[in-house]
This record gives structure tokens, C-alpha cells and sequence, in this order.
């Protein structure tokens, strides 16, 4: 990463750029935000769509699912960062998940 | 506007690692990663107890989603302006990073006042029935056992205020609270980090290089946001419907 950029002077900031070239602008960020706010409305909106019926469980899911990875991506900076960081959150999640449904199975919750 | 200082007082930032990657960012993704697990097991006990309270209130009695909508939203914005922290921070704009770190420790105030303000209304939740045309079928098991007071002589209003909702109430309460409150803790957590981060820059000069301090705290910040996305899916918007 950025050895050779420490204690840069703000005059040699494209040096330190250069570390974080593939991450966003704040206009990125700006509309990333816009994004997970018009999905959160939608969440709320579809909650009160009954006619769905147990269709807005997968609404629902799909809605949090995307939320969670734009998130994860813009704002955590996966999307551009080195792919261990990936392997060590996504390990912890893909955990966290299959520990959920195996105590969902394990006490007949389906 | 305020820059940063070219040379970090305190030497440089980052050691040199065999992989190049930081030591301390990679244990801050080690520590999130084992942090999903254990919001997974919280989230898995909440799950498997659903349904099993033999007395109220449950989701349905308590729950208001509006409210909760608005404190997420507020979750959500902090989450943007933490990244327009570290991008200001980034880019050397000090007086930038101090403004935008301290509107995300206000936002974050304002999501835990939120708690406050929901835990308390849990805590003291009442049922307040006119008995003249109720709809048992349009009522929960909670509000349907305070209406059975109307069957008595000259009723015409139920009012009850001793079935609020604690820790120790039933199932859901233990369960809710336990997951809700590890994550206030959290973010209670987060709002000091972030404090620390704008009271720090006051008393040392900021260089490009302690950009890694803002990010390590946006990363945390950031996973206590998707933490919330998944509970507020799963605990509060699906917690009321029926068929789930």
C-alpha cells in the first residue's frame, strides 16, 4: 500500500491519490446516499403493500441485501481495496449466515 | 481554509508489512468480519425465539416503523457523512474533516436518542380501547386480553399500562433488547471513537498519513450502518408481518 507516501506534504497529495486512485468522489458518495435512502423508502412502502403477501419477505431481502453491499462497497471501499479485506469480512458474513439457518434447522423454525 | 501540516509529528504512520498492507486495517477487517458472526448468532436467537413468548407485548404491539424508518434514515446519512469525512481528510481540508466527523457523531447521537425515546416507549406501553364497535379480528392477543375487560357491566373503555415491555417480559423482550442494545453499545462506542478522532485534531496537527485513523473509524462506523440495514429488515419490517 502506501509506505512510500507517509507524511506527504498537501502539495504532493496525487502521491497519496495515488494509494486511493479507484475510490470515489464525494459525488460518488453523494448519490450512493441518495440510492440508500430511495431503497429504505421502498423497503417502507412495500411493508405496507399487504397484496404482496409473502412475496415482501423476497422484496424485502433482495432491498437489505443491496443496501448491505452498496454500503459495503462505496463506503468500506471493498469495491477498491485489497482482496484480503474482502476474504476476511465476506468469511465472517458467509459464518454469520450459515450459523443462523443451522440454529434455524437445528430448532425447526422452517 | 485550514490545511494539513506537511509532516506527521509522530513519525510515520505505517510500518512496513511483508503482504504491504497495514497491520491495524487488517485487523480492523479481521475484527468486523468476527463481529458478523456475532451479530449473526444474536440475530439467530432472536429468529428462533420469535413466536415463542407465551404472553405480550410482541412485535406487533410495540413496533412503530415510521418512527424506526426515520431514526435508519438518520443511520444511513451518517454513514455519508463519514466517507465525506475521510474524503476531506484525504484531500488535507481539516476544517472539512472537522465538520463532517462531528455531523456523523451528531447524527449518531441522534440514532441512539431514537433508541432511547423507542426503548421507553416499549417500557411503558399501554393499551387504550373504546369497547363501542371493536373488531376482535382487527386486534392482537395482547389487546384482545385487555378487551375482554369490555364484556363487564357498563364498560365502554379499556385502559391498561402494566404490560410494557422489558428484558424480562417474555421472549421477544430478552431477546430484542439483547440485539438492540448490543448495537447501541456499538454505536455508543463509535460516537466516543469519532469525538476522540475531532477532539484529537484540534491538539495535533493533521497530516495526509493520519488519514488511516479516519478510515479505520469509518470502516467500524460503516459496519455498525449495515449491521442496522439487516435488523431493521429482519427484526423490524418482517418482525410485524404476519407471515414471516
Amino acid at each position: 500500500m502506501t509506505q512510500d507516501t507517509h507524511n506527504t506534504p498537501v502539495g504532493a497529495h496525487a502521491a497519496v491519490a495515488g494509494d486511493h486512485s479507484g475510490h470515489p468522489t464525494p459525488m460518488t458518495y453523494f448519490a450512493v446516499a441518495m440510492i440508500l435512502s430511495f431503497m429504505t423508502a421502498i423497503e417502507v412502502a412495500v411493508f405496507y403493500a399487504t397484496w404482496l403477501g409473502v412475496g415482501i419477505i423476497a422484496v424485502l431481502a433482495v432491498l437489505s441485501g443491496a443496501k448491505f453491499a452498496l454500503v459495503a462497497m462505496f463506503y468500506m471501499h471493498l469495491k477498491y481495496e485489497h482482496r484480503l479485506f474482502s476474504v476476511l469480512f465476506v468469511t465472517g458474513l458467509v459464518l454469520a449466515v450459515l450459523v443462523t439457518f443451522a440454529l434455524l434447522g437445528l430448532f425447526r423454525v422452517f | 481554509m485550514e490545511q494539513v501540516s506537511a509532516a506527521a509529528p509522530h513519525g510515520a504512520e505505517h510500518e512496513a508489512t511483508t503482504t504491504g498492507i497495514d497491520h491495524r486495517k487488517m485487523l480492523v477487517w479481521a475484527f468486523l468480519g468476527s463481529d458478523c458472526m456475532f451479530f449473526g448468532s444474536l440475530i439467530a436467537t432472536y429468529l428462533v425465539y420469535k413466536d415463542k413468548s407465551l404472553s405480550g407485548p410482541l412485535p406487533l404491539d410495540v413496533f412503530d416503523i415510521p418512527v424506526t424508518s426515520v431514526s435508519t434514515f438518520v443511520l444511513l446519512m451518517s454513514s455519508m457523512s463519514m466517507v465525506m469525512a475521510y474524503a476531506a481528510i484525504s484531500r488535507g481540508s481539516l476544517k472539512g474533516f472537522r465538520i463532517w466527523i462531528l455531523s456523523t457523531a451528531l447524527m449518531g447521537m441522534t440514532f441512539l436518542a431514537f433508541q432511547v425515546f423507542e426503548f421507553h416507549d416499549f417500557a411503558n406501553h399501554e393499551v387504550h380501547l373504546t369497547c363501542a364497535g371493536l373488531d376482535l379480528d382487527e386486534l392482537t392477543a395482547l389487546e384482545r386480553k385487555v378487551a375482554e375487560g369490555c364484556s363487564q357491566p357498563g364498560v365502554t373503555e379499556v385502559f391498561d399500562d402494566k404490560n410494557g415491555l422489558t428484558p424480562r417480559t417474555n421472549l421477544f423482550g430478552t431477546t430484542f433488547f439483547t440485539l438492540v442494545g448490543f448495537h447501541g453499545a456499538h454505536v455508543t462506542i463509535g460516537i466516543i471513537w469519532l469525538l476522540s478522532l475531532f477532539f484529537y485534531s484540534f491538539r495535533q496537527q493533521a497530516t495526509t498519513g493520519r488519514s488511516l485513523d479516519v478510515d479505520l473509524a469509518a470502516l467500524y462506523w460503516h459496519f455498525v450502518d449495515v449491521v442496522w440495514i439487516v435488523i431493521f429488515t429482519v427484526i423490524y419490517l418482517l418482525g410485524v408481518f404476519e407471515g414471516f
